[in-house]
């Protein structure tokens, strides 16, 4: 077996660190006992016990967690569709357009998604609420879903998949029977990122949302532009542990259909 | 392999089958697409005091004349403008120099710990993809927000500096640029050090064996034989983050001061505060512009890398 050398054992602390004291900073502080950020008061669980009478808080996390739900089911599904047309739909009309359309908003700025959302909402006069954020959330989403997707059922064992079509099976009943069991690791992975991705949106639903549907990025966004604070300390202690058990668990799942769908002899 | 299947798949296809393409497709041309056309067009329209705030507004009740009358109304005097204003174009350059200088030092700092990663024993390298990976999720703004908690005026990181007797005087950190690139550099890291492992790591060590065997010192052979083969990693990690970090805009925001305006700031203030929409529409098309053109560029040289194996 190799052996790490101290210059390369020292490159990965050092990274590892600095990705992660900051976390850790953020976390300490929000059980910190002082009204004063930077002054050491002792541990205590004050600022949680404070967050659970900050109605319009809790109000904003519900928002968020009720769009995360929805625009992660709806990219789910779209983004396995698409997914699946990319891989096994071979050539079809527009299919230059339609794979242009999956990898461009990955690399838009959000500011621009989120002025373009606005403005077709603008042009057809919906009024913006929680509906537009979820329809802006589902098209970013998609694409992320999508090209997740599309990485597993392109490493899959396509033998699997002809020997059911071999003993008579039709393609709807071969991808149900088939395809979709074995891809089913990779599709509820991406859902779990399709939820992180909405629920740490803040420049799109800043664009696309209107009155009664502030969601938390907004809310969290709106007070630390005032400085830091102990109750945000703590509230954003919550989600980076929310996000972080769903982002653990989703790559268990990507693991586990790894193991499951590789092709035979890997 | 998709070549294979090709020949294999069937030239009718059923309604749900065609429902699989379309229903994506769809979703994509009217939430994707046609917004932004409408962008492109808003751009090319006048501000107005009126609701919607522009004009002029395409009304296909108006029948021929109305389109005709449409197309006559726009303009390109808001691109004139951003050509007039230097506010703009030092807010692009500023975007851009911010996002090239961010997008070095993240090569600097990334390629050691990529490197690192695929010298670590193979059950390791998982665990450590996933460590790499972990924080990109975990919220972007609230990986802001922690940098705010460090960086304040009496924060952790100014209490270790005196502690260490390295200043004297607490240094300002919070409303500088120093504070952005640490903000972008930190927040990108993953984007640069995941394609650059994956790269590395499947360089063939046997290169390397035969370097040595030849009397190459280690480090002319990392030069000579590491350093080149790595260069896709290097350029797909240097886009992913260079594109993203020139439209930035929570980052310059909180960490930013008010001098460290870049062109995502510029297009959030003038849709908000000043409720120009043509402008920031024609601001939003120009930075489309400028980051298609490196996209273009590497596929280009893909192409023809391609070409040439």
């Amino acid at each position: 077996m190799r052996k790490l050398s101290a210059f390369n054992l020292a490159t990965l602390v050092l990274g590892i660190a600095f990705l992660y004291l900051p976390i850790v900073i953020l976390i300490v502080y929000s059980f910190n006992a002082s009204r004063l950020v930077v002054v050491w008061g002792g541990w205590s669980m004050h600022w949680y016990a404070e967050l659970a009478g900050d109605a319009p808080l809790l109000g904003a996390a519900f928002i968020s967690l009720r769009v995360a739900l929805v625009s992660a089911t709806a990219a789910t599904v779209l983004g396995t569709l698409a997914a699946v047309a990319l891989v096994r739909f071979g050539r079809f009309r527009g299919r230059l357009l339609f794979a242009a359309m999956i990898y461009a908003p990955l690399v838009m700025p959000e500011v621009i998604t989120g002025l373009s959302m606005l403005l077709l909402f603008v042009a057809i006069s919906v009024d913006r609420g929680f509906w537009t954020v979820v329809i802006a959330h589902t098209t970013m989403a998609l694409c992320f879903v999508a090209v997740i997707v599309q990485a597993r059922l392109v490493d899959f064992d396509m033998s699997l998949e002809e020997a059911a079509m071999d003993l008579g099976a039709s393609p709807g009943r071969t991808f149900m029977a088939v395809t979709l069991p074995l891809i089913l690791p990779a599709i509820a992975a991406s859902w779990m990122l399709a939820f992180a991705l909405s629920l740490d949106d803040l420049v799109i639903a800043s664009f696309t949302t209107g009155p009664g549907a502030t969601t938390l990025p907004i809310r969290i966004y709106s007070e630390v532009r005032l400085g830091v604070s102990p109750e945000m300390n703590a509230v954003c202690s919550i989600v980076v542990a929310v996000v972080g058990i769903a982002v653990i668990a989703a790559s268990l799942l990507t693991k586990i259909g790894a193991a499951r769908g590789a092709p035979a002899g890997n | 392999m998709s070549d294979a299947h090709k020949s294999m798949a069937k030239p009718r296809r059923s309604f749900v089958a065609k429902l699989v393409v379309r229903l994506p497709y769809a979703w994509l041309v009217a939430f994707f697409l046609v917004p932004f056309l409408i962008v492109l067009k808003i751009s090319l329209s006048q501000t107005a005091i009126a609701q919607p705030p522009y004009t002029p507004i395409f009304d296909l009740a108006g029948g021929w004349h109305g389109i005709a009358s449409f197309f006559a109304g726009l303009s390109l005097d808001n691109y004139a403008f951003l050509g007039s204003d230097p506010l703009y174009f030092l807010s692009y350059l500023k975007s851009l120099e911010i996002a090239a200088l961010s997008t070095v030092m993240l090569l600097v700092i990334g390629y050691p710990i990529a490197y690192a990663m695929t010298r670590a024993p193979r059950r390791m390298q998982a665990v450590l993809v996933l460590l790499v990976i972990l924080p990109f999720w975990t919220s972007f703004l609230i990986r802001i927000y922690a940098w705010m908690n460090i960086l304040q005026h009496d924060g952790p990181l100014n209490r270790l500096l005196l502690a260490l007797d390295l200043v004297r005087e607490p240094p300002v950190w919070l409303s500088t640029n120093t504070a952005v690139y640490i903000g972008i550099v930190y927040s990108y890291l993953p984007f640069m050090v995941l394609p650059l492992y994956a790269t590395l790591e499947k360089l063939d060590e046997s290169l390397l064996e035969a370097a040595a065997d030849l009397g190459c010192p280690r480090w002319k052979a990392f030069w000579l034989v590491t350093m080149p083969l790595s260069a896709p990693g290097v350029i797909a990690g240097a886009l992913l983050c260079f594109i993203p970090a020139v439209g930035e805009f929570v980052i310059p925001d909180l960490l930013g001061g008010s001098r460290t305006a870049m062109i995502g700031q510029t297009i959030w203030t003038e849709f908000f505060a000043n409720k120009d929409w043509p402008t920031a529409s024609a601001v939003a098309v120009v930075l489309v512009c400028l980051l298609v053109t490196p996209i273009v560029i590497f596929q280009h040289q893909t192409m023809r890398g391609i070409e040439r194996d």
